[in-house]
Order: C-alpha cells, then structure tokens, then sequence
C-alpha cells in the first residue's frame, strides 16, 4: 500500500489558521499607516514602540493561552504584574544597616546581587499567587472564572499593602529598570536592535511553544481542553497539569511584571496593569484559541497581542479620542470571535 | 462477576448477577432497557462499586476503584457515546495518558509507529494518523477507541450497544474487527438489543431482567424465541386502570414524517379520547419524533395537522393550539428543578396570573393549589423547590402543567420512568382520568400520545399500540392484538 499523501505545511488548517491572522495583522496594520498623518506610523520608531508595548501583553499572554487551551481562564493577570511590579521595587527600596550604623539602601551596598534578588523575589511571589488559582480552582473545585475573580482582588490588595498603597521610587537605576530602553536612540544599546525584555519575549515564545508542541505536559493541556473526562479516563494527571499551568501564568507575569517596571519608568506602581486581563484574554481569543477549550497556539496569541497594540497605539495617533479607542477594541473582540465562529460552522 | 447487587436509593439496580466471559469469548449480554445491563457494566468498569458480590479477573480478585484502574488492569469500555478527545489527532487519542516520552519530551516517531500499529489492527490503516478526531466519521471514532483498547493491552473489551448509530456496511466491519479481536484472546462483551447480531456475532449470551441474571446459553443452541422469551417474561399486575373511553374525532394527524435523521417515516391519527402508545427501544427514534411534533426538531419531509393547520411550528404555537409535551428527562429537559412547584406548574401559561402582562406570585400559587389538591401532588407548598420531592411527584408537576396550559393532546415521553410502583399506579390513574374526561366539571376527554419502553403499562393503558423500529413507525394496532413478545419482535425489526 502507497503511504498516504503529506499534505505540506501551507495546506495543514493550523498553518491556514495562523495565516488568516498575519493577515488580519498586516489589514490592521496597514490601515493605520494609510491614515495616521505623514507617514508617522512606520517609521522605525513607531514599530519599536508597538513592539515595546506589545511585550508586556504578549508576555503574559503565552500563559494565559496555556490556561485558555484548558477551557479555563484567569482574571487576577494584571494584578499579578502589579504585584511583580510592587515587589521588585519594594526590593530595590531595603535599607539595611550599615558598617558606620547609619542606614543604607541594600542595593547600594550590593548594586550587583539586589536586582536579582529583586527578579527572584518577584517570580516567586508570582508563581506562588498563581500556583494558589491552582490550587483553589483542582481542591476546591470552584470554576476559574470566580476563583481568579476573587484573586484578581485579593493579589491587587497584596500589591497595594506592600507599596503602602504609594508608588514606590527605587533609590538607583538598575537593569530592571532598562530592560524596555529603546535601542535605536540610544547608541550604547543599538547593537541589540531589540531591547532586552524583548528578546526575553522571544526566548520565552520559543520555550513555550516548544511545551506545548513537544512536552507530555503541552499534550495534556490540549487533551483536559478538548475532554476532561477523557483525559481523565486515559491517566492524564489533570489536576496536576492544570495547577501547572496557572502557576506558569504567574511566571510569566512576573516576567511581563518585569518589562511593565521598565516601561512606566522604574517605578513601583501599585495601580499599574488594571484592565490588563482585558487586553491579555483578547489577545489570545484574537489569537485563534476557544473559551470552550482544546484550541489556542501561541504564535496565535502573539499575532493577536500585535493586533490589540497596533489597534491602541493607533487609535491615540489618530487622535481618536479615548472612549472610541475603548470601542473599537471591544468590537475587534467580539468581530474576531464572530468569524471564527462562521469558519468553524463551515468546516462541520 | 459473582452475586453483584448495586443499590441506587430506594431502587435495586442489580440483585445478585453472575457471569463470566472466557479468554477470546464473545458474550453478548441482553435484556430490555432498564434490565441493569449499563450498570452492571459500569461496575465492571470501575464507574460504579457494587454493594455485593466480587470480581475476578484472571482467577484474582479485581476490585477496580475507578474507570482509571479498571484500564490499567486490562478492562476496557466503549461506551455509546464516545469519549475522545475531539481536537487531538488521532494517535494522541490512541496513546493519550501512555504517550511514549522521555523527561517529558513526546517522542513523535514512536507515537506514531505505536499508533500505526494499533490503527492497522482495527482497520483504520486507511487514515493518517495525525487526522485530528473530529475529523472522522462516527465509525472511525469509534474504531479509534478500539485502537485505544488495543493499544492498552486490554484483555476485556466492552461495547454497549456499538451499532447503533452505524451503516450496514460498517456494522459488517465491526463485526470482523470483534471476530479477529477475539481471536487474539481478547474477551468481548457486547451488549446488544439486536438479536440478529447476538446470534450472529456471539458464542455465549447472558440475559439480564430486572437486575436478575435469568439465563444464559451457547447462542448457536439456542433459538431467538427462546431469548426474548427470557428477556420478557414476567407477569402484568392489575397496576393498569382502564375505565370506559370513547374516543370521538381525529385532533392530531400525521403523516410520512421525517426528521433530519429520525424519524424516517412515521404516520398515524390520534383521536380525542384515547391513548396511542409508542413502543420501541432505546435509540429508535420515538423521541425525536415527540420532538418533530412539537416543534423542537426541525421537520425533513412529512406533514403535522392539528385542527386544520398543517404548516411549521415552534413550541410556542404548539402550545397555543393545545399541544404540550412531558419530555423523557425531567432533570434536563422537563423542569427547571431548582425552582418552585408554582413557577413550574405555570411556566407555560403565564397568563391571566395578574394585570396587563404581570405576573404575581400569589396568583400564581393560587394556580398551583388547585393542581396540588386535585392530582394530588405531595408538597409542603406551592413554593416548594421542585428538589425537594420525589421523582413520582415531580413527575406530576410535569403533567400538571399541561393541564395548567389547558392542552388537548398530551405528548408523554417515558412518563414513569425511574419512579416508584406506588407512583406509577398513580400517574396511570391520572393518564386514564385525563383519557376519559369528566362530565361533572365539564371537562372534556383528552387525546394522549404516551411513549415508553414498558412493555407491560404500554400494554396495561393504551387503547392503540404502534411501535418505532430503526426510526421507521408501524401501523397502529388495537391494544389487543398485542403482546409483549409481539412488541419486542416488532421493536427488534422482526415480523
């Protein structure tokens, strides 16, 4: 018997899936830089800026795709960076006693070992509060939606005690504080043609797409996604993997926590990242997952965490003002849904 | 299995059931709906844990905690509905939980050649293996759970019911796949209403009735008579009121209908005054023609009248020409169980329950009392949760709303199903009552169209009987030219 037919990558529906929304990217894109005045839109600038600002979302998004492809979700996404925020700088704030007894800040005292400690202190109290969702949504079986509702609150309130609900002024510039530098305006860094939390990004798209496609651990999360009772059935750990993969959301918002620092200008803002989850869930709905689960890529995701920044940069260069910016990014959502639901009626 | 008794509540599921399969042994294991046969299956399976009696597999004692262990120890089930994973493709569902891996990492060469395998054995060699399970046909899946089995090793392969959504052509390639399984040492169990594929797929059958195993034999010896005289004999108790109805003119009528896959062809005249029964398995479309009727499934082919409008129909302006329905699942489908008996009672009919397009509570309570007192139903009172009673009572509500809508043609779905004797006694008097009319009140008689599996209340109330085969609906004959064994042939689609 001849071996059946390789249909080669371009004709595979995943390929067609991605495709449909490097498209949606490229219209949207394109849309601007017709209508944005002088051309402003493309310039190299710009384009870094976007990328900038995408990070923060598309960051945090790979986790939430890993929580979307479960059929789950999680709401406490922008507290949680809040809180990585608050805590890197309540790091760099530490006074300790020094050698003639006055007080200095610790990271005077160490410049080299305080921001890491700073970046440690930060991914575990994220992966902690996000391996808590975990466990709150396997033991208690309480739905993730109320269990994240209720986080979103409580890890919001953490963050603002610990900032003593004031933002918090880091005594010295450190690294953290530069991850998100433009490089092109700076000759010092122009050889990294990105700043650095974005080629964390890309390290991080790398890793993550890798578990998903390659692991035990990504297969499971599709399996619980499609059919938990299957997976169940078949011996997947279904509770395990799945307070995995919300303590992976909080480890990669402790990253995304990170860029977000550097972004708003090192500062620990205890307020920063509200209505983040918004933009983070519609990336990865925009990105081709389902809420009902089994689907969800993360290439996908950060298409669509490119597509909710180029629609918001855009609309404030348009000098649309806010509440259309709000529209219109509300109605992408729903329009985004609405097509691939049409697609999927078709291909059944 | 030996002397397995299962206990649901009040209900006695199984009372002491044996049986035992053979290395490389086809049982098929028969016996009318509600026999126990899922249940004794899903012991089997580790689903459910019986209340008595012990498993041996192999000699040893096999106590399966939960569908799990029963899988890691050989036992495998393939329920009607399928369980896969629709997204995944199809050698991850075959290998899903025991992908082949190192330090986590899935390794894709060998899942595939592993899966490859186990397809080829099934016979889906035809199919790559990366084709997402959505993708195939109902057929397909279900080969693939097969491959699954297969894939595990399992020494005890269980299909329920596994034909009954597949072709001639398909069921003529499962039936070769079961033979060669079996030939590999693997011990089938196949359940089965079908007697024609019992006698001629299985070497063993074992008959279940009433949770009691009632015989078994070598099928080759023994007649399909024989078998459905196992599966059916017990006695008819004087459970059935029958007071003297006349039934008067034709208020429903339908002809050749057809839905989008069932019913096939379905036609008969149900008159004011009488009782049409609908007798037929499981699967065999009577519902869905319930559905079609009253406008819940769309219509293929084929007409409804009611008085004289034969055009399409929603449930709403079914109800408005008199129609309404008791659905066969009162927890999903009948009642909205987490809310009051009054709210229940008047869902339906909301009119007239207050001014203008109000509706007030105690006018709906007063709505309510009159059924309660009247039927009667058991209930503190008419803002009870529907929870909180029994299933007989609850069922009652379900028929009191009907009679709240002030319907002509009462559609009933297996309306006893799951209730107790005493309750059943009950629902039939009312049923008879609602047929005969009362010319005291003024009420006139009522046209009933009563679906169920029973053979003995279909036989014990109705005055016609027609029965549903494969979606196909027969003539309807008078009650008396029927018998149990007559129905059962006749719902089996033998003649």
């Amino acid at each position: 018997m001849s071996p059946p037919p390789i249909r080669s990558f371009f004709q595979s529906s995943v390929a067609l899936n991605i495709g449909a929304r490097f498209l949606a990217l490229i219209i949207v894109f394109a849309f601007f830089a017709i209508f944005v005045e002088d051309g402003k839109f493309y310039t190299l600038r710009n384009l870094e800026n976007i990328v900038r600002q995408s990070s923060v979302y598309a960051t945090a998004a790979l986790g939430m795709t890993f929580v979307i492809i479960t059929a789950g979700i999680d709401l406490s996404v922008g507290s949680i960076i809040a809180l990585a925020v608050v805590v890197v700088a309540w790091t760099l704030n530490i006074q300790i006693d020094g050698a003639n007894g006055e007080l200095v800040y610790l990271v005077h005292q160490y410049p080299f070992a305080t921001p890491i400690l700073a970046c440690a202190l930060a991914i575990g109290a994220s992966t902690l509060v996000g391996l808590l969702n975990g466990a709150l949504i396997v033991r208690l079986r309480i739905v993730p939606f109320i269990v994240t509702l209720g986080s979103m609150g409580i890890i919001r309130g953490l963050a603002k005690g610990i900032a003593n609900e004031r933002d918090i002024y880091p005594p010295e510039e450190t690294w953290i504080g530069g991850l998100m530098d433009p490089t092109l305006t700076n000759k010092a860094k122009s050889g990294m043609i990105f700043p650095a939390g974005v080629w964390i990004l890309i390290l991080c798209i790398a890793v993550a797409s890798f578990i998903l496609k390659y692991t035990r651990l990504g297969r499971h999360v599709y399996a619980i996604g499609s059919n938990e009772e299957t997976a169940r059935l078949c011996g997947v750990p279904v509770g395990r993997t799945k307070l995995i993969v919300y303590a992976l959301t909080g480890f990669f918002c402790a990253l995304a926590g990170f860029m977000q620092f550097s972004y708003i200008g090192g500062v620990g803002q205890p307020t920063t990242g509200v209505m983040y989850e918004l933009f983070v869930i519609a990336a990865v709905i925009i990105g081709g997952a389902s809420f009902s689960g089994g689907e969800g890529s993360i290439l996908g995701t950060i298409v669509g965490a490119l597509i909710i920044t180029i629609l918001y940069m855009g609309g404030q260069q348009m000098g649309w003002p806010k509440w259309v910016q709000e529209m219109v990014i509300g109605g992408i959502i729903i329009l985004a849904v609405a097509v691939d639901r049409l697609r999927h009626r078709k291909l059944a | 299995m030996r002397g397995i008794a299962k206990r649901f509540g009040a209900t006695l599921a199984l009372k002491g059931v044996d049986l035992k399969v053979a290395p490389g042994e086809i049982l098929a294991l028969v016996g009318e709906n509600g026999a126990g046969k899922s249940t004794l299956m899903k012991v089997l399976s580790g689903a459910h844990a019986p209340d008595e009696g012990e498993l041996f597999l192999d000699g040893e004692a096999y106590e399966p905690g939960n569908p799990l262990h029963a899988r890691q120890s050989g036992v495998a089930m393939i329920y009607q509905e399928l369980s896969l994973a629709p997204h995944l493709s199809a050698m991850e569902n075959i290998l899903l939980g025991i992908e082949p891996a190192q330090f986590g990492l899935v390794d894709w060469k060998e899942m595939k050649r592993l899966a490859s395998e186990a397809m080829k054995t099934v016979g889906l060699d035809g199919v790559r293996p990366e084709t997402p399970a959505r993708a195939l046909s109902i057929a397909q899946q279900q080969l693939l759970e097969i491959a699954r089995a297969v894939a595990l090793d399992s020494r005890v392969l269980v299909l329920d019911e596994p034909t009954s959504s597949l072709t001639s052509k398909d069921i003529e390639a499962l039936f070769k796949l079961v033979r060669s399984l079996s030939e590999r040492g693997i011990s089938i169990v196949y359940i089965s209403h079908f007697l024609e594929e019992v006698s001629e797929l299985s070497h063993r059958f074992s008959v279940l009735r009433d949770g009691e195993s009632v015989g078994e034999g070598i099928t080759s010896e023994t007649t399909e008579e024989e078998i459905i005289a196992l599966m059916v004999g017990r006695d008819v108790d004087d459970l059935y009121p029958r007071s003297n109805r006349a039934s008067s003119d034709v208020v429903l009528e339908v002809e050749n209908l057809a839905g989008l896959s069932k019913p096939k062809s379905a036609s008969f005249q149900l008159r004011r005054g009488e009782i049409l029964g609908i007798a037929g398995l499981v699967g065999a479309g009577r519902t869905e023609l319930l559905d079609a009727i009253f406008g819940l499934e769309p219509i293929a082919s084929g007409e409804v009248t009611i008085e004289s409008y034969s055009g399409v129909a929603g449930p709403k302006l079914r109800w408005e020409q008199g129609l309404g329905m008791v659905s066969e699942d009162r927890k999903t489908q009948g009642l909205a169980v987490g809310l009051s008996i009054a709210d229940n009672l008047t869902l339906p009919q909301l009119d007239g329950l207050g001014p203008g397009r109000l509706v007030l509570p105690s006018r709906q309570d007063a709505a309510s009392q009159t059924w309660i007192e009247q039927i009667p139903i058991k209930c503190e009172s008419p803002r009870q949760q529907v929870n909180a009673l029994s299933g007989g009572n609850q069922q009652k509500i379900a028929i009191a709303r009907l009679l709240h809508a002030d319907v002509d043609i009462l559609l009933l779905d297996e309306p006893t199903r799951g209730i107790d004797v005493g309750s059943k006694a009950q629902i039939y008097r009312l049923i008879d009552s609602l047929a005969r009319g009362d010319d005291e009140s003024g009420t006139p008689p009522k046209a009933i169209l009563l679906v169920s599996s029973y053979l003995p209340e279909l036989l014990g109330i109705c005055d016609r009987i027609a029965v549903m085969s494969r979606g196909i609906l027969s003539d309807a004959r008078p009650v008396d030219e029927w018998d149990e064994h007559t129905l059962m042939s006749a719902a089996i689609g033998q003649e």
